[in-house]
């Protein structure tokens, strides 16, 4: 018989973890879709009860949110304009019943290459804090996930949380989502931006990433490089250029052919800017 | 044990702690309301509400409900009252089939719990992870926005039922979650059944030793195969083309198709894996591209088919050569489209028991007659030896006129002699069952001087996959539509269906015409352009109109409103377009178009008797029951037929209550499908009904014009000579329990086509126009349907708001076909990877019924149901064509293809 552990608190959930290999379910919305017909004789770890690994807060220089915070309490939390990009990629993510379940680390851990959350968070410089019974440690984002459903979570580790680093005053974010419908679609490509400018309105941050465009959503360090120190004005957008986005490597598939991806990329990209510009 | 409180009760369950909260619910709770659509997140239909809020019971796991309050569809109405948002659904007619109304009901309380008087948007966003495959969600907005006006349902009084749009009769249930549908019940007892389905396009294979199997799951109770179907192991809809195994013999043609079934208990056969059956497969190399099946030498799917030709279809008129040669000015095109997916919300499900010598089969159905033969076959039983018991059907569009669950589960209770159930999940239902044929046509069109269609040539090959199914009747329906509804001098249309490894294509809303309209609507926008004509202005001057010859040589004497749909539509057409215009000055990646499209279509079955037999009753305490053979798959006949019923016979709707479609209890209506049941189940329900008012009046020795009133047993008959009773308490009642009954029968009158596809397929034929308002970002290649306005000549709109559900249905459907639809067998098995639309894809509906009557039809009526799609994908691919000069030959337009061809038309 399998065995199903709905700990309530961290430390059982991790002792849980270190006794051996077993399923974390956290929301379950990619847990379950991929049982459809029968489920798996499997030992389940349910952290949904656990109260440590829910919610967003202000912890020093940066914020820190809690692995199953849900898509809903990301899309309502009172944070500041930086996370306005992740607050749209949450109200994109499938409809209203996956946003009220849906957890923000599970998002990360499923690791699909479509994933909304992982250019949101890239663009926010987030890092994930990993933790085994005795032992946290923390990962840039970019190095937790190595590709499709591919992650660095270890057997014995749980993912707890997010952590941004608080960014200035002016940062604000955005996120454009590409798809072939308008509800509970999975992206064809999405941009994640943000932008601090410093003075005379010229931009003093900015971190740009791209989903479902490669195995894992990648920043563009060649367009960041070159946008740094412009002013952010309308008309920003024109500084995109295909060549750009040469780090991107998408695939054809249902949604889509490769070099139309690439293409819609660049202009999700420009349009993103220009929205930040506006 | 897990306690949680559901719809304000306590209640503990047991059972795994990771079990889905909608198994639970239902299983366990008996609480049917919470519909399982895809267990995958994907379509919203098990919607409850989880201390308030929205969630998929599919994917909660019950550990998580611990402690939780929980509600669900049957948890709305307080003590027998339906809550105003449930009467709204009703009065609204936001529920066709039903099957999404729970979860539509329940995201929709979630909304008004928080915001009492939401905006559209809002709507639209907090029901947007429901899918709904019937209405084209315009209702439902409405009866949402409307939910807090508390006015209950009203009913039209006596005679005055057609032309009413009342709530449907059969509502209720449907808001309350009562509906039964085939997968939510069963004999108690019942063993279930899995189908083994093939991993490989094309093999043969053997199925080794099942002893070990056996021995590892003791649940399992048998394992049937090709050997243990009694009868014959095929079948087909056509008389001589029973071409499909029941289980297969050896030899598979499809991936997907059913090589054993596994009948046990439930957790039994949901745990042994495909993987795990001692099956050894052979593949082969499947034949999959159409040419591929057609080239010299290529192996046959079907020995007696050669080379891979399942039918062809051709109609023939006048002088082609000399129309072309002295043509003004020609157009030209090929089209193709892909396969297209039913999607409704409910896979199929039933199950079956056998009574002694005879076999009980309950299960969505479009069609219980024929799956009642069907069965009978496959299991060697005479028909009558066959009772088919249609359930509730949550969705049809024409994949539930095949067999599905039916012969395999009526061949497992047959032989075990226990009842079986069987459910299919998403993933089979979309992989096993039937899809729309792709379609590869050509064609081109003349016109002469005076802008007149003197030539139309046309060929189309369909892909009729691994069985013929319905394929036959796609490859006749489409030359005879394949002009559109045109006057035009010469005429070749022909058509082939060519069988491939492949999913099965069947029938699907418009048996092809759809993809044919696409072409030949597609000719008209041209030719106009060339003529320097107004496409719209175009089509009126060449319009089919009554005494016009069609291309079948057919001279319709009465109901041919296309003129009518396109003058009515003509101011919308004028603002909308120079709107677009001037909204184009302006520079942008967004571009404005408008396009329009016609259709036509034969309602009732091709150059065929399809006669339809309706009963009413009478009992002696004065109970009014409608006997209906004809399937109600959520577009409305039930109600149709009672509204028609009730005026015929001179009483209230109100007054009757209806056994629809046991084929004991019920005479034989026909399938639901070919937009029919109006027609001509709705002509036999009107002679039904005046013929037990002929009954009645005879009895109590009243002219024509009486009024007839029942009270109870009473039937009180008054005309200008005065007033009298019918006593029926002293009359002796039938098995039924009924004293006098009226029967009708209707035919409408067909005649066979020559061998040039001449003469009269159809008694009569639907027409309309609809216009489409695009925004296409020419820089993603994306595209916004803003606005749809749809002229639609249904002779007689018995009830306006089933048609209007119908229309904005079939526009949703037909948008899906433009835009976003894409059947790609193996790959698209569920409801995430093939997308339909949602809410936030579909735009503001305008319709406008035109009533050109249709003397044969019941009180002048004739068919919508396929109507309402097959004129919009024409008109959406006309208007990106009008915003952006780019012509969409590909279907379904997803960004990448429609960025594709504006790049190669120089968009930058
Ligand atoms: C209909 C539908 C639509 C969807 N639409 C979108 C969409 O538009 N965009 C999008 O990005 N996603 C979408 N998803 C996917 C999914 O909802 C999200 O990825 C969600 O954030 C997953 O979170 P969860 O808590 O439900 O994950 P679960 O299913 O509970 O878990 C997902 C995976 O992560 C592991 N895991 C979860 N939490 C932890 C943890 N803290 N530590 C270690 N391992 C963990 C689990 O073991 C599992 O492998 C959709 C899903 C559905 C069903
Ligand atoms: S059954 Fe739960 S979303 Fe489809
Ligand atoms: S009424 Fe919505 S799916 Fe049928």
């Amino acid at each position: 018989m399998a065995s199903y552990d709905r700990p309530r608190d961290l430390g059982a959930a991790l002792a849980r973890r270190a006794a051996g290999p077993c399923v974390v379910l956290a929301g379950g919305t990619d847990h379950y879709p991929a049982r459809v017909g029968a489920l798996r004789d499997e030992d389940i770890l349910d952290i949904g009860a656990i109260p440590e690994l829910r919610g967003i807060q202000a912890v020093g220089d940066s914020w820190r949110i809690g692995a199953t915070t849900t898509w809903s309490q990301v899309a309502t939390a009172s944070l500041p304009p930086a996370f306005d990009g992740l607050k749209l990629a949450a109200r994109e993510i499938g409809g209203v019943q996956i946003q009220n379940r849906g957890t923000i680390g599970g998002n990360l851990c499923n690791a699909s290459p479509a994933a909304d959350g992982v250019p949101a968070l890239l663009a926010l410089d987030a890092s994930v804090e990993l933790a085994t019974l005795g032992d946290t440690r923390h990962l840039p984002l970019a190095d937790f996930i190595l590709g499709n459903r591919k992650t660095r979570l270890g057997a014995d580790q749980l993912l707890t949380a997010i952590i941004v680093p608080r960014a200035g005053a002016t940062a604000r974010g955005t996120f454009l989502k590409l798809g072939s419908r308008r509800y509970l679609v999975i992206s064809i490509a999405m941009v994640a931006a943000m932008i601090e400018t410093g003075a005379g309105g010229t931009i003093a941050t900015v971190r740009i990433a791209v989903g479902a465009c490669s195995p894992v959503a990648r920043r563009l360090p060649l367009l960041e490089a070159a946008l740094a120190g412009r002013r952010l004005e309308r008309g920003i957008g024109a500084t995109v250029r295909p060549d750009h986005l040469a780090a991107l490597a998408p695939i054809d598939d249902v949604r889509g052919t490769a070099a139309y991806r690439q293409e819609a990329a660049c202009e999700l990209v420009a349009r993103a800017l220009e929205t930040l510009a506006a | 044990m897990i306690r949680l409180a559901v719809n304000g009760r306590d209640v503990a369950v047991a059972g795994p702690p990771a079990a889905r909260l909608a198994d639970v619910l239902r299983d366990q709770l008996g609480l049917m309301g919470t519909k399982i659509g895809c267990d995958a997140g994907d379509c919203g239909a098990c919607t409850v509400l989880l201390d308030g809020a929205q969630v998929c019971a599919c994917l909660v796991p019950i550990a998580q409900a611990e402690g939780a309050s929980i509600t669900t569809v049957e948890g709305l109405a307080a003590n027998g009252t339906l809550a105003t948002l449930q009467v709204a659904f009703e009065r609204h007619g936001a529920a066709q089939c039903g099957i999404c109304t729970p979860g539509m009901l329940m995201a929709a309380s979630a909304l008004l719990a928080v915001d009492p008087h939401p905006s559209k948007h809002a709507v639209a966003d907090a029901l947007g992870g429901v899918l709904c495959r019937c209405t084209g969600y315009q209702k439902i907005v409405e009866a949402v926005l409307h939910a807090a006006s508390d006015i209950g349902l009203s009913a039209p009084a006596a005679g005055v039922a057609v032309g009413a749009a009342m709530p449907r009769v059969d509502g209720t249930a449907k808001v309350t979650g009562a509906e039964v549908f085939g997968g939510d019940a069963g004999p108690p007892a019942a063993l279930w059944l899995r189908a083994v389905r093939s991993p490989h396009w094309r093999a043969t294979f053997h199925i080794g030793d099942l002893v070990g199997l056996h021995r590892r799951h003791p649940g399992l109770v048998r394992v049937l195969t090709a050997r243990d179907v009694p009868g014959h192991n095929s079948f087909g809809i056509y008389p001589h083309i029973k071409d499909q195994p029941v289980l297969a013999d050896g030899h598979v043609r499809f991936r997907g198709e059913a090589v054993a079934a596994l009948v046990g208990d439930r957790a039994t056969i949901a745990a042994i894996r495909d993987e795990d059956m001692p099956i050894t497969w052979k593949p082969e190399d499947p034949l999959h591209d159409p040419a591929a099946a057609l080239a010299e030498g290529a192996p046959l799917l079907h020995a007696d088919r050669p080379g891979n030709v399942l039918t062809r279809g051709r109609v023939a008129r006048g002088d082609l050569v000399a129309a072309f040669a002295g043509a003004h000015a020609l157009a030209e095109v090929s089209v193709r489209t892909t396969f297209v997916e039913h999607a409704y919300i409910e896979p199929e499900a039933g199950w079956a028991r056998r009574v002694g010598d005879r076999i009980e089969v309950a299960a969505c159905t479009q069609t219980p007659y024929m799956d009642r033969d069907e069965v009978a076959r496959v299991l060697g039983l005479a028909p009558e030896a066959v009772r088919i018991i249609p359930t509730g059907i949550g969705g049809g569009f024409g994949g539930k006129l095949d067999v599905a669950v039916q012969p395999l589960i009526a061949v497992a209770a047959w032989v075990l002699d226990r009842p079986v159930r069987c459910t299919f999940t998403r993933p089979e239902s979309m992989a096993a069952t039937t899809k729309r044929h792709p379609a590869s046509i050509t064609a081109r069109a003349a016109v002469d001087t005076l802008g007149r269609l003197t030539g139309f040539d046309f060929h189309g090959d369909f892909n009729t996959g691994a069985y013929a199914s319905w394929g036959p009747t796609v490859a006749d329906r489409v030359p005879i539509h394949a002009t559109g509804p045109y006057v035009v001098g010469a005429v070749r249309a022909t058509s082939r269906a060519i069988y491939t490894n492949l999913t099965p294509a069947g029938a699907f809303r418009g048996f092809g015409v759809p993809q044919a309209a696409v072409a030949h609507e597609a000719l008209m926008d041209d030719l106009a352009a060339k003529l320097g004509q107004d496409a719209l202005e175009f089509r009126l001057e060449n319009a089919l109109r009554v005494g016009d010859p069609t291309a079948t040589g057919q001279r319709l004497s009465h109901s041919c409103g296309l003129a009518a749909c396109l003058e009515a539509l003509r101011p919308r057409w004028r603002a909308l377009r120079s709107e677009a215009e001037r909204s184009n000055r302006a520079d942008g990646a967004i571009r404005y178009g408008v396009g329009v499209g016609c259709m036509w279509y034969g309602c009732g079955n091709t150059s065929m008797s399809n006669p339809s037999t309706m009963r009413v009753g009478l009992a002696r305490d004065g109970r009014l029951t409608l006997y209906s053979g004809a399937v109600d798959i959520g577009q409305g006949s039930n109600t149709v037929l009672v509204q028609i019923v009730a005026d015929a016979l001179g009483v209230a709707a109100s007054a009757f209550t209806l056994v629809a479609g046991d084929t004991d209890r019920t005479a034989d209506a026909g399938k639901t499908s070919a937009s029919r049941q109006t027609f001509v189940s709705g002509r036999a329900a009107e002679l039904a009904g005046r013929d037990l008012r002929a009954k009645l009046l005879r009895l109590a020795n009243a002219g024509d014009d009486a009024d007839l009133a029942i009270d109870g047993g009473t039937v009180r008959v008054r005309d200008h000579a005065g007033s009298r009773h019918v006593d029926l308490s002293g009359m002796t009642a039938d098995a039924n329990g009924d004293v006098l009954t009226g029967e009708g029968r209707f035919d409408p009158p067909t005649t066979k086509l020559d061998g040039d596809g001449q003469g009269s397929p159809y008694a009569t034929y639907a027409f309309a126009a609809q216009l489409a308002a695009v925004a296409v970002d020419v820089k993603l290649g994306t595209v916004r349907v803003e606005r749809m306005v749809a002229a639609h000549d249904v002779g007689r709109a018995i009830n306006p708001m089933l048609v209007e559900g119908q229309i904005h249905g079939g526009i949703a459907q037909g948008l899906g076909f433009a835009l976003m639809e894409e059947f790609v067998p193996g790959k698209t098995e569920n409801l995430h990877d093939y997308l339909i639309p949602t809410f936030g894809d579909m735009p503001a509906i305008e319709s406008i019924l035109i009533e050109d009557r249709e003397p044969l039809g019941p009180y002048g009526a004739k068919g919508i149901g396929e109507p309402a799609l097959i004129a919009t994908a024409p008109a959406i691919l006309g208007a990106i064509h009008h915003a952006t000069g780019v012509r969409v030959t590909e279907l379904p337009a997803l960004p990448h293809r429609l960025r594709a061809a504006l790049k190669a038309a120089g968009w930058a």
